[in-house]
């Protein structure tokens, strides 16, 4: 099937999130669409999809002119999506779900469920894709939720399937495993429409490049094109991709964790008990930072970073071990004592953990600090001063906000985690906690962040940032430390080759007195 | 550098006891409360002296059945040595986790508390009949299928009532309004009938009333967006004052004639009611049993088993979803609290009509809040929903017959039994309900 958009303009009030975009997509083939959060990738292809309407322009299929009002004059064109935020059913079963909508019924509308099981086991044969038809879709793992979405818009014969931010949520080898899938449906003739602002995986998996900005197309590459090049596109100037830092001049010991032990939650989250095979999440974990360098912890997502960081912040309670900061002990102190000791935390989950959404951006800028002076006066908040603090902030980490009053969930991702670095970094840190401090951000947030971190580090602040994306932690770590199940598999030097730490990932043992092959380091400096 | 390999610490771990046992203080619960009844069990046997009469026979049956006559205080003694057994059976997984199997734990759990309490209803019943006071005369012997299907009959509007909220919480409506709907599905069908003369018609009426109420729901909450606890706890006030106003207004004065309803009479039937002790319970009652039967069937084959019941439950957890693959939420919403509301109206239809036979003030007297309830405690299924309804219905049941026999109990305390109950069982039985996510999400097309 042939989808050609012409000159599609969608306003929202006096934002042109669409100005006039034109996109030609040609069958069996992957066509990324490139840009960064707000180019308007997602509101175009929601257009495409009939949940919006587009102010001009036309959408033809195969040479003639369509019109969606609903996903349903969408899906029947042939068009499936994979939306960033699956839209499943979470205690409906993968058979249930790939149903819903176009139900395989008997006389009296009676569930066929046995014909369901069947298609969905067909095709996700057919791709390779492995899906049980009757798992209940809330107890497996993204990866898999996301082929079930894939297998619901090919149930529903999808010929062009768009699929927006596909590996945001994705570990690098369950990316690995969609290209592969994504591969094999190019290859059945479907065209893929793949949205993403990360550089690296639209080079290895796209067949034709579209950069947007600002709501217009403004190029149209090749996948040999340079990082650099799609950067400078995307961004509209010529961005850094690697921070260029100092070498590290690591000084005092300041955070020391010492066989930590944090155990299981004692309910999960379906209300089922803890069952004796539940392992502690961070189970025996030892290792130092020093004031001046940043240690990152690597490794693959769910192998006990989250409670790592919650558990140094005493966030969670702690079983066994003990955790220092410049010799005290802080192992049981609570999360004002610790704020107090000076550490900074910039969690995982900024819009759950980093933020009140609700509250305002000068309120968010002050969540740490608001019951003390210059903020506090007494038992009353000193309005004026948090008002002047946010001015400054504002202008210091150059958040884009309407104003210092507007809701601090309404900006975006990478203006949020600019909020939080402006509250964490002040005077007086000692520690800088960091966990997936980029994660969903596009280029030039990334950018930002990094230079912030690095500062902090040049300062002699002690880092630790906690990652899942390689990238990041060759960018900022001056010592790499792999995670896996609760323990340190190994520390190595930033130089170390990513098959090494890939290796480590996967629980690969430390093995003493062993380097890196030699020829493996320098292969890695050549890239 | 070190890596740190150090040894694992499970001891430690909460929650790494017996699979499927809960952790912490509340692992004790149990045996405490196994404990607790047992010691009332002997405690009942100490006071009861002579023999307690059970009796299996309905009123006016043809064919009877032998009472049952057991000491009482040993029957007591009996029931609580078996209760202390499972109190220290209960006990063991929580002391010493590694020596009992985890063999099917949360099965056991819930047998052993069901077993229990049954034990406990036993030696309550042996000691209430030998410790009645009825004037000197001799005791009566409690009627076993008088208390069952009493049970039964009581709980039909809140069986009733709950499976509405059932369709209502699944399509993502919370249902506060089902005391309303009772209540006006009672008024109207007292009039209706009295005006008619036909029950069927008054029945029919009644059902609408219900639906009416689950419009005006729907209508607030779905497309004006109105808070749906808010809304329904307005509805019930609302239905409350208007049905108390045209009580006193039109049928007090023309009682004869608009608020004197026939009742629908009792129908056995044909072999099924024959059977001993099930048949006079299950198979000889009004027709508002037999339909409450049909629409648990029905209604808890629907939702698991065909298209509306699927796209129900879709709405109801994720609607944007449904969105996206074409289902139309509001539609569905709308259709779903509206049909849901002629059950609840036929449950109060039978207050008035199946039951009493003429109309009172708030004569619903808050079982839509009980069926509110049952429906949570039910996990928001029609099965469920109705046990829980029955469970209820059972204990105020009980309540009645132990004051109506006069034992040695402060009518006060015997009426807090039912609620004494309900806390126990859901407390030990039910655990935590995860309702449908989008119940009471008002669902808004961006």
């Amino acid at each position: 099937m042939q989808l050609e958009l012409q000159g599609i303009t969608k306003r929202f009030g006096s934002l042109v999130a669409n100005d006039g975009i034109s996109l030609s997509v040609t069958p069996g083939q992957v066509h990324a669409l490139l840009g960064e959060n707000g180019a308007g990738k997602t509101t175009l292809m929601n257009v495409l999809y009939g949940l919006l309407q587009p102010d001009e322009g036309e959408i033809h299929i195969d040479g003639k002119a369509a019109s969606f009002h609903s996903p349903k004059d969408a899906i029947g064109a042939g068009i499936g999506m994979v939306h960033q935020h699956f839209m499943l059913v979470p205690p409906f079963t993968v058979a249930e779900n790939v149903t819903l909508g176009i139900e395989q019924v008997r006389p009296g509308g009676l569930l066929d469920a046995g014909r369901t099981r069947r298609e969905v086991r067909d095709l996700s044969h057919r791709y390779g894709m492995d899906v049980e038809p009757d798992a209940i879709v809330e107890d497996l793992p993204v990866g898999i939720q996301q082929r079930v979405e894939i297998v619901k818009a090919l149930v529903r014969n999808a010929s062009v399937l768009v699929l927006d931010e596909p590996t945001a949520v994705l570990t690098p080898g369950e990316t690995q495993e969609l290209f592969r899938i994504i591969r094999q449906l190019r290859a059945g003739g479907t065209s893929i429409i793949f949205i993403s602002h990360k550089l690296k995986e639209v080079q290895e998996i796209a067949d034709t490049i579209t950069v947007l900005r600002r709501g217009k197309v403004v190029g149209e590459r090749k996948p040999p094109a340079t990082e650099a090049d799609l950067a400078a596109l995307m961004v509209g100037r010529d961005v850094q991709l690697r921070v260029t830092k100092a070498p590290a001049t690591p000084g005092d010991l300041v955070l020391s964790v010492d066989s930590l032990v944090v155990p299981a939650a004692v309910s999960s989250v379906h209300g089922t008990p803890a069952t004796a095979s539940t392992q502690a999440p961070v189970n025996g974990l030892s290792f130092d930072v020093r004031a001046g360098e940043i240690l990152g912890i690597a490794g693959v997502q769910g192998n006990g970073q989250t409670e790592l960081c919650e558990a140094l912040m005493g966030l969670l309670p702690v079983a066994a071990g003990s955790v220092s900061l410049n010799g005290k002990d802080l192992t049981n102190a609570t999360p004002r004592a610790r704020l107090d000791a000076g550490i900074a935390y910039v969690p995982e989950d900024r819009r759950e953990d980093g933020l009140v959404g609700s509250f305002s951006v000068a309120e968010n800028l002050v969540l740490n600090s608001y019951d003390r002076k210059p903020f506090a006066r007494g038992i009353t908040l000193n309005l004026s001063t948090i008002a002047a603090n946010a001015m400054a902030r504002i202008k210091e980490f150059d958040v884009r906000t309407e104003s210092p009053a507007a809701p601090a969930g309404s900006l975006s991702g990478g203006n949020q985690q600019k909020v939080i670095l402006a509250r964490e970094l002040g005077e007086g840190t000692k520690l800088l906690i960091a966990s997936q401090p980029t994660r969903g951000l596009d280029v030039g947030s990334i950018e930002f962040v990094h230079k912030r971190i690095v500062e902090q580090r040049d300062q002699g602040v002690a880092v630790l940032i906690v990652s899942s994306e390689l990238d990041e932690i060759y960018a900022l770590a001056d010592r790499i430390a792999v995670i896996y199940e609760g323990k340190i598999t190994g520390f190595r030097p930033p130089d170390v080759d990513a098959a090494e730490l890939g290796r480590l990932m996967a629980g690969g043992t430390d093995l003493p007195n062993t380097s890196p092959p030699e020829d493996a380091v320098s292969e890695w400096e050549a890239q | 550098m070190t890596t740190t390999a150090s040894p694992r610490l499970p001891d430690l771990l909460p929650g790494d006891g017996s699979a499927g046992a809960p952790g912490g203080a509340r692992r004790f619960a149990m045996p405490a409360t196994f404990l607790v009844f047992g010691l009332v069990d002997i405690l009942l046997g100490a006071r009861s002296h002579g023999s307690a009469t059970l009796s299996f026979t309905p009123q006016f049956a043809k064919v009877t059945i032998p009472n049952l006559t057991i000491p009482a205080d040993g029957t007591c003694y009996l029931c609580g040595a078996l209760t202390l057994l499972l109190a220290v059976a209960a006990l063991l997984p929580a002391v010493a986790p590694r020596a009992v199997p985890s063999l099917g734990n949360r099965l056991w759990r819930r047998v052993a508390i069901g077993v229990v309490l049954f034990l406990f209803v036993i030696a309550l019943l042996a000691w209430s009949d030998v410790s009645q006071s009825s004037s000197g005369s001799e005791a009566i012997p409690i009627n076993i299928v008088n208390l069952l299907s009493g049970s039964l009959n009581q709980s039909i509007p809140i069986m009733l009532g709950a499976i509405t909220g059932v369709i209502c919480s699944r399509s993502g409506v919370i249902n506060i309004a089902i005391e309303g709907q009772l209540l006006l599905g009672a008024f109207c069908a007292a009039i209706a009938t009295s005006a008619t003369g036909s029950l069927w018609v008054g029945l029919v009426c009644g059902a609408l009333a219900g639906s009416l109420v689950g419009s005006l729901l729907a209508v607030f909450a779905i497309a004006y967006i109105v808070d749906q606890v808010v809304l329904g706890v307005v509805l019930n006030g609302l239905i409350l004052g208007l049905t108390g106003y045209l009580y006193n207004s039109i049928l007090v004065p023309y009682g004869d004639t608009l608020n004197s309803p026939a009742t629908f009479n009792l129908w056995k039937i044909p072999g099924l009611g024959d059977i001993p002790i099930l048949g006079p319970v299950f198979f000889d009652s009004t027709v508002f049993l037999y339909i409450t039967y049909i629409v648990l069937a029905f209604v808890s084959f629907a939702l698991f088993r065909t298209r509306w019941g699927l796209r129900t439950r879709a709405i109801g957890e994720h609607p944007v979803a449904a969105d996206t693959v074409g289902i139309q939420v509001l539609a569905l919403r709308y259709r779903n609290v509206i049909l849901a509301g002629l059950i609840a109206g036929i449950g109060g239809a039978y207050f008035t009509i199946g039951s009493v036979g003429s109309f009172g003030i708030n004569m619903s007297s808050g079982e839509g809040y009980i069926a509110l309830a049952a429906m949570i405690f039910g996990r928001y299924t029609p099965w469920g929903a109705v046990l829980a309804a029955l469970l209820f219905g059972f204990t105020t049941q009980l309540q009645s017959i132990l004051s109506s026999i006069n034992v040695p109990i402060q009518s006060n305390l015997l009426l807090l039994t039912p609620y004494v109950v309900t806390i126990i069982v859901v407390a030990g039985l039910v655990g935590k309900v995860r309702g449908p996510k989008a119940e009471g999400v008002p669902y808004v097309k961006s």
